[in-house]
């Protein structure tokens, strides 16, 4: 693409790329995120491609001279639709059709009826309670959500900037450059009252404006993809699906507050997203949108990217510049803040990746029209992952104020397995648990906190009631402490402390004042850690202690898991009315601590017997019991 | 003594990231691409290079997981232990690689250098937990037996 030099040459282009997505007569999206790749959507879209002639390589050129009509299909690797569980996912438009679980071996069929008879491949439809769904909008996991941020990911191709362009790409850019002011656009923010996505919910126009009166001119805009909790893969997505959107924002950040470098920091457990955003802005950069004179407003930007290298902990604010500055990622104590005092020392904007994809739309759309979605308080939309046992797994956004009812019965299609519903992890590892009495609690900023939990980065994982929350804690608190940077002594040797006596309780040796101290040193950490990783680390086990008192006692005093997950409190038998004598078990142990002649019932040696389960997982007859 | 080819190919890289200390990190990571460990002689080189200590260097190194001074296998897996592969049981996944290959917790690499198994903080893959990756390639919902073949067919096209 030739570089756009002004906001006529943006223009031009953009009908351009319209045009030409208008001009498909049949186009085909294959999701092509982490989840669908590994489900093999790859060879799907090759084959896709082969039916359609179309080359994979083969770029969009948009010279002079190409006619932009009389496309028929279009096959476009697309970012992640959310829909995790289903996949491999492809949608086809315009009939807006998505198949499910889709196979090399359907492309033949799905090029036959749909993209040349213009019907859906009926096997492939999305089926729930007897009625089935051709097109994705009706499904009722997509139909109770608000796609903001997400609008474009699934339905635009994720490697061509042409794409974007198409979809209203860079037009707030536009209007920001060319029509605003540093200081409106940042009022725009201000007022918008866009809260922090990663966790905080700290007010974003306050950090720009903050930023934009220091002294020092040399500032930075930093991207936080480090997004590290267990659990969440919001901002993986929208860096995957929809890379301009993010980047649009940051160089509006850039602009509002007069920097003119950016750096993006993102996990290097993300390889996708690193080689999507490095394509992006390498294609933003020969378009001219990112680099000197921006469309020829004068202003100038570049932008970086660095990946991290396994450290939980640089997702705080202070430990993630150490980091981009080639130290040890560790935090370190505050006042001077991010916004005086950050990379390199100088005054840094520092937001997520979900909240640099709002600013787009906020610049566009306004401040007013930002408020009338969400609560009051905490307007907007917020992207949630959820994962667990619950039966569609996926990256979901809604509204501010939605309550975990919405999301886990209406979008998230109940619990799996039809099992009962226990409790929500919220937050990852800083955050908390919400259980079935507060299923209908909004979901937004502040009423979490009064309940002790927090919206975090939004990673929701939902429990069954066979989920031990002793476990489930202990392995939050195993997290925290393998993760602790150990530069201030409370989370370095307090979660220690924690975990051993975590580990005691499961493993049968626990002891009712040791509950006691488990909240003594929950308290302690809380009050006295330097960072907000090593401040929110006690809380899985502060949460689950008040909730499910019940269990830990039950662990304690009674030495019992109720749920049969902790190993060195149950114990397996087989039951001898059951048994047919097919020696499955016995074969399947491996530590050979089953035997018996066929065709009579088996034993398990308990002194042998290391509790893996195994048996009853291979039993036919439903003979092996847990206790 | 490392090869000479060793210390070209850091030249090449130190040349392609610049001799601030800031480099540090991409030098170490592209470093690590290609050998799958860090030979710690070119640690030493790197930060002199840069004009670095080289305490100040290994500190670096060694306060992020990704860094390894160990030599890796040739199939590098990483087993999932985000909490939605916890909850969907990912540790018997490990614990069945770690049990065809004679591994544990402490000997993560087998003997013949084709097998590295290590934990890694979530993937963020959770829909399809569990999930492993061999050479970063993810290996969706997992099950012991998928283990056991996969170990398997992989062997099967080493020997």
């Amino acid at each position: 693409m030739n570089k756009l030099r002004s906001g006529e040459d943006l223009a031009k282009i953009r009908t351009k790329c319209e045009q030409r997505i208008s001009s498909i007569k049949c186009r085909i999206l294959i999701c092509a995120g982490t989840g669908c790749l590994a489900g093999g959507s790859e060879k799907i879209y090759e084959r896709l491609c082969e039916l359609c002639g179309n080359d994979p390589n083969a770029s969009i050129e948009f010279g002079d001279g190409i006619a932009c009509s009389d496309i028929h299909t279009d096959v476009q690797k697309s970012g992640c639709h959310g829909f995790c569980e289903m996949g491999p996912l492809v949608r086809i438009e315009p009939y807006n059709y998505l198949y499910i679980k889709v196979k090399p071996e359907d492309c033949d069929e799905i090029y036959n009826t749909t993209v040349l008879g213009g019907k859906p491949v009926e096997r492939l439809l999305y089926t729930m309670n007897g009625v089935t769904y051709p097109a994705q909008e009706d499904i009722p996991f997509y139909a109770k959500q608000m796609r903001l941020v997400l609008k474009n990911c699934g339905h635009i191709g994720a490697e061509h900037i042409e794409e974007a362009l198409a979809f209203d790409g860079y037009k707030a850019l536009e209007k920001a450059l060319l029509t605003m002011t540093p200081e409106e656009v940042i009022d725009v923010i201000y007022d918008s009252n866009l809260r922090g996505r990663g966790g905080g919910g700290f007010q974003t126009g306050y950090k720009w404006k903050q930023v934009a009166r220091q002294k020092e001119t040399v500032r930075y805009v930093v991207c936080n993809g480090d997004e590290g909790d267990p659990g969440a893969f919001m901002d993986r997505s929208v860096m995957e699906g929809d890379p301009h959107k993010m980047i649009e924002g940051m160089i509006i950040a850039a602009y509002a507050v007069s920097a003119s470098e950016g750096y993006i920091y993102v996990r290097a457990e993300y390889p996708l997203a690193v080689s999507r955003l490095k394509i992006a802005i390498a294609q933003a950069e020969e378009a001219g949108l990112i680099g000197d004179d921006i469309l020829g407003s004068g202003f100038s930007f570049h932008l970086h990217i660095n990946k991290g290298a396994g450290a939980f902990v640089c997702g705080e604010g202070s430990a993630l510049t150490a980091s981009i500055e080639g130290e040890r990622g560790m935090p370190r104590t505050k006042p001077p803040r991010t916004v005086e005092q950050g990379l390199f020392g100088k005054p840094t904007v520092l937001n997520n990746v979900e909240t640099y994809a709002n600013v787009p739309m906020i610049i566009l759309k306004g401040s007013d029209w930002y408020h009338t979605i969400g609560t009051e308080k905490s307007p907007g939309t917020k992207a949630f992952a959820v994962t667990g046992s619950i039966n569609n797994t996926g990256l979901i956004e809604v509204p501010m104020g939605t309550t975990l009812r919405e999301i886990i019965y209406d979008i998230g299609g109940g619990i799996k397995g039809g099992k009962g519903f226990k409790a929500v992890q919220i937050g990852g590892p800083s955050g908390g648990c919400l259980i079935s009495a507060d299923l209908d609690v909004p979901l937004d900023f502040d009423s979490l906190k009064e309940k002790g939990a927090m919206i975090g980065s939004g990673g929701l994982v939902i429990m069954d009631e066979d989920t031990c929350m002793v476990e489930v804690a202990r392995f939050f608190m195993n997290f925290t402490q393998n993760e602790s940077c150990g530069k201030c002594v409370p989370c370095r040797e307090g979660t220690m402390r924690m975990l051993e006596i975590l580990e005691d309780i499961v493993n049968g040796r626990g002891t009712e004042e040791q509950l006691d101290l488990l909240e003594e040193l929950g308290r302690a950490i809380t009050d006295t850690a330097l960072c907000g990783l090593g401040k929110s680390a006690a809380l899985p086990v502060l949460s689950t202690l008040k909730v499910f008192r019940d269990e830990y006692m039950e662990h304690v005093v009674e030495k019992k898991c109720r749920t049969g997950t902790c190993k060195a409190l149950s114990s397996f038998m087989i039951v001898p009315e059951l048994c047919k004598g097919c020696s499955k078990c016995a074969r399947n142990c491996p530590v050979e601590a089953i035997s018996g002649e066929l065709k009579s019932p088996f034993t398990i040696d308990q002194s042998k017997c290391i509790k893996c389960g195994a048996c009853a997982d291979n039993c036919p007859f439903g003979a092996v019991t847990r206790s | 003594m490392l090869d000479r080819s060793f210390y070209e190919k850091a030249d090449e890289i130190i040349a392609d990231h610049g001799k601030g200390k800031e480099s540090l990190i991409p030098i170490m990571q592209d470093i690590q691409s290609i050998y799958r460990y860090i030979p710690p002689e070119l640690l030493t080189y790197v930060a002199e290079k840069i004009g670095i200590t080289e305490a100040k260097a290994y500190s670096v190194a060694t306060f992020y997981e990704n860094f390894s001074f160990d030599q890796k296998g040739k199939y590098v897996i990483k087993v999932c232990d985000g909490t939605a592969c916890h909850v969907r049981k990912g540790t018997l996944i490990l614990e069945r690689l770690q049990k065809e290959l004679g591994l544990s917790d402490k000997k993560n690499t087998t003997d013949d250098m084709l097998f590295t198994v290590e934990t890694v903080s979530c993937l963020g893959a959770c829909g399809l937990a569990p999930v492993m990756t061999i050479n970063d390639v993810v290996h969706p919902a997992m099950t012991p037996e998928k283990v056991s073949e996969t170990i398997k067919k992989i062997k099967e096209d080493e020997a």
